[in-house]
């Protein structure tokens, strides 16, 4: 029963490089498919953009498709004050959407398929749009948890509820995408395993094929879903940093 | 017994899913309605749809990491 996590195991692949407090930092397989991802998505962008050819080819067409899709969404959720801030959500994008799609190739790792990997990108996404709210609004932004309207009587609880639901967000973000890769690897794995008890079933074989062909179905699924969920990860960000932006 | 216990409880679970799929039925069946009275805008409603998609799912995806825990973490 256990073997259907085995494939999210973080295994070391090199002797511990350094040691800090106590914990032995080694180079994991974890580490290799982020910088995998990393080195991927730069040589995308370097490569494919070196033409600067005014009718781009197949690669530029693919880099420049991927920077006008995050460039329309961050304005049209976020505003135009967020064009600063554009890099780096596009930066999450890439990153993320290399690390799900790298976690489809079969005995490899799904990055972001550990809760920790999403939560750091998601709590250095929360202080950035918290500082930016204080640094831009001052303690003005402290009307962010009071919404505009609301009765007298209620805005005690009101604020509360703001409150749980503005701190909670790093947490449904990195929940949502983490959830959603182990979510699809583990359908994956019983799929698998349904065919393979099928086959050894006897006279039940040849129904092995439904659970395969299915199976075939969800890998295609799940590429769509890896790139759904980074898609979804990068518009909640540019939702949020509207709130820092523009407040209401 | 204890195991048996912990595998009913991820069943149950899983119950929560029910709400999950009726709401994520609503969007598509709201997205497909908008869709038709007004293909023109179709660019709109995508981003709003994979939005109402996602938190939607959320719910989903909450019942089965509940159940996933109780069935492999523990005793």
């Amino acid at each position: 029963m256990a073997s259907l996590l085995e494939e999210f195991e973080i295994h070391t692949l090199s002797p511990p490089l350094v040691t800090i407090g106590g914990h032995e930092i080694a180079f994991t397989n974890s580490a290799l498919f982020m910088t995998l991802a990393v080195a991927a998505s730069a040589l995308l962008m370097v490569l494919a953009m070196r033409p600067q050819a005014l009718i781009p080819g197949r690669w530029q067409m693919a880099a420049e498709t991927l920077y006008n899709m995050v460039a329309e969404m961050v304005e049209s959720a976020a505003g135009e004050k967020a064009r600063p801030f554009f890099p780096f959500i596009f930066s999450i994008f890439i990153f993320i959407l290399f690390c799900n799609l790298f976690g489809m190739i079969p005995k490899s790792l799904a990055v972001t398929s550990h809760v920790i990997i999403n939560f750091s990108i998601a709590l250095v996404l929360f202080l950035i749009i918290t500082i930016t709210g204080f640094t831009k609004h001052g303690l003005h932004f402290l009307h962010l948890f009071v919404p505009p309207g609301a009765p007298k009587a209620l805005l005690p609880f009101l604020v509360v509820i703001e409150f749980l639901s503005f701190a909670v967000r790093p947490f449904s973000l990195s929940i949502r995408l983490f959830a959603n890769m182990l979510a699809g690897h583990i359908l994956l794995q019983v799929f698998a395993g349904m065919t393979v008890s099928l086959l050894a079933a006897g006279w039940l074989a040849g129904l092995s094929v439904l659970p395969l062909v299915a199976n075939i179905g969800i890998t295609g699924f799940e590429f769509f879903v890896a790139v759904v969920q980074a898609y979804v990860y990068a518009f909640l960000a540019a939702i949020y940093l509207r709130d820092a932006l523009e407040m209401h | 017994m204890e195991g048996s216990v912990k595998l009913l409880g991820a069943g149950i679970a899983m119950v929560g899913s029910l709400g999950a799929g009726i709401g994520l039925g609503l969007i598509f069946a709201a997205w497909l309605n908008a869709l038709a009275r007004n293909p023109s805008a179709e660019g709109k409603f995508r981003q709003v749809g994979v939005f109402g998609f996602a938190v939607t799912e959320l719910v989903l995806l909450m019942c089965f990491v509940i159940a996933i825990m109780l069935m492999y973490t523990g005793k």
